[in-house]
């Protein structure tokens, strides 16, 4: 297919279409997505470091599926989302403001999210509003629930959107790796350090 | 069971909202001897709702979390309504189904959990309004019984469609003018209970919720039974204070006047020969239990 749907910072609308409706594939094992085009993974993992870190407000979103200690797996992950985050905090300039902020839950919240501390996918809008995240990574979220929650980022934010996927990727985000394991989270910390001063901080 | 399934990523613990910590630190998951009196002192019982301030419900949702005997390993299932509102706060696995579905929803729920985990207790919780268990749900709350479906169903029983702003239910009382009823009821409130037993449950109770004791009680009972032996129906009365027009400290007292012997919400009570069975003997292992741990204070003490 030549023509494809490019999956591009919003605000796009109301209710942007799935990506897949649009025709937008999923990567094989092996590479990952920016804004809909395949590409390998590792400048998948190259080019998230660099949205990372030109971004004002990077933020790591962790979900309930490594938030929760359910096996060794994903406690191992847990403490990689940690190391990225440290990393990341290492290496940006002093304008910017990476934060470490959970979705421990799926189910709506009433009568009000707290914003500042967590992100709920019915309503993620609020809490990128209200810390102003210019970029932001999806890891450990359930698939429907990252789905909905990328396209209401695209819809009402400017956010750029990675998704870290367990499983198959995320062709709502605007760039997604997949089979997302402890040690490619590490790798992408990685790639931060490496590209540490070469990428312009923001103002 | 214990609180080993809840357990947050320690590298990440220090980022989580603190009712998550709460939860984790305090629930009373794994403590046998769980019931009403750790309201107010386990997150998981809910501390906020968003129900109507004062509302019976609210009362009623927190007895029935506290007396779960096997919290971690339920699953409720609820449906559209004032409950639905609630769902959101609670540390108990729960499915929301589409309304009046419930009773198919968890069938196929507690079928499934039977062959996944056959070496484990899972226990199946429905927890619907009136609306949906008596009416637009009827054909599924009876077809469930009918093919002995070994889980509870309870009916919030506030005799109208509340969420929706007062419409008639077939548990509403006869004559009973609602504000989207304004014809006031034609027929008499639907014997439900009396349905129940018929339709091959095992354990019917029909009470208000005005005693937090009485109410762990059927609870336990119900669920016991429905584990081992058969579908159970409870009926509890959780008047909608907003509709009936209380304020909000009057739904106890409004319980009080209904459960009368003379009212609609005295007591009743259906036990089938095997389930009575099945708790003589529970009861049994309760005394035996309480002996012990009795026993055991008194040569600690010693
Ligand atoms: C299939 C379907 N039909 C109708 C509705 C509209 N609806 C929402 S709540 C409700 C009434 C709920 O009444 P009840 O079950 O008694 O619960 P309560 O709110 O009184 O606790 C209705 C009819 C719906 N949500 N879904
Ligand atoms: S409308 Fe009635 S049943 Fe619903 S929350 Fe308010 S008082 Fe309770
Ligand atoms: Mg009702």
């Amino acid at each position: 297919m030549t023509t494809r749907y490019k999956v591009m910072p919003g605000p796009e609308h109301f209710l942007p279409p799935s990506a897949a409706s649009m025709g937008n594939s999923l990567p094989d094992p092996g590479q990952g997505h920016i804004h809909g085009s395949i590409v390998p993974e590792e400048q998948a993992m190259e080019e998230a470091a660099k949205q990372f870190l030109a971004a004002k407000v990077p933020t790591i979103f962790p979900g309930p599926l490594v938030l929760w200690a359910w096996n060794e797996k994903a406690a191992k992950k847990a403490k990689a989302i940690r190391h990225l985050f440290e990393t990341l905090k290492d290496c940006v300039a002093s304008t910017q403001t990476p934060m470490l902020i959970p979705m421990p839950d799926y189910r709506p919240k009433y009568p009000k999210i707290n914003p500042e501390i967590e992100i709920n996918p019915n309503h993620p809008n609020l809490t990128i509003w209200h810390n102003k995240i210019d970029a932001c990574i999806f890891v450990g979220v359930h698939c429907h629930q990252a789905n909905l929650s990328l396209k209401i980022i695209r819809g009402g934010t400017d956010c750029y959107t990675i998704a870290m996927c367990a499983q198959a990727g995320h062709e709502d985000a605007m760039l997604s790796v997949r089979d997302t394991t402890a040690d490619k989270i590490l790798r992408l910390a990685d790639w931060v350090k490496k590209l540490k001063g070469t990428v312009e901080p923001p103002k | 069971m214990s609180k080993e399934r809840i357990k947050i990523a320690p590298e990440l613990f220090e980022i989580m909202p603190p009712e998550y910590q709460d939860l984790v630190d305090r629930a009373t998951y794994g403590n046998e001897t769980r019931g009403w009196k750790d309201i107010g002192n386990a997150k998981e019982l809910i501390e906020e709702h968003s129900l109507c301030a004062g509302c019976p419900e609210s009362m009623a949702f927190r007895y029935i979390l506290a007396s779960l005997p096997n919290p971690e390993d339920t699953v409720m299932v609820g449906s559209t309504g004032c409950t639905s509102l609630v769902f959101p706060h609670v540390a108990v696995h729960n499915i929301h189904s589409l309304f009046g579905n419930q009773n198919a929803i968890a069938s196929g729920l507690k079928r499934a959990l039977s062959v996944r985990f056959p070496d484990r207790h899972k226990d199946v919780v429905v927890l619907a309004g009136d609306g949906a268990t008596v009416d637009i749900g009827l054909d599924m709350t009876l077809q469930a019984w009918f093919r002995q479906e070994k889980f509870t169903t309870i009916c919030f029983d506030n005799e109208l469609y509340a969420n929706t702003g007062g419409q008639e239910s077939g548990l509403m009382q006869k004559g009973f003018v609602a504000k989207m009823a304004p014809v006031g009821k034609t027929f008499e409130k639907v014997r439900l209970p009396e349905i129940a037993r018929e339709s091959g449950c095992h354990y019917v109770v029909n009470c208000t919720v005005s005693k937090p004791n009485l109410v762990e009680k059927v609870i336990k009972n119900a669920i016991h039974v429905a584990r081992e032996i058969g579908p159970t129906y409870l009926q509890l009365y959780t008047p909608c204070i907003l509709e009936i027009g209380k304020n909000s400290m009057e739904g106890l007292q409004e319980m009080r006047d209904s459960e009368k012997p003379t009212e609609r919400f005295a007591y009743k009570e259906y036990v089938s020969e095997p389930a009575k069975e099945l708790l003589t003997e529970i009861a049994a292992k309760e005394k035996e239990r309480k002996a012990a741990a009795k026993k055991q204070l008194a040569s600690q003490g010693a």
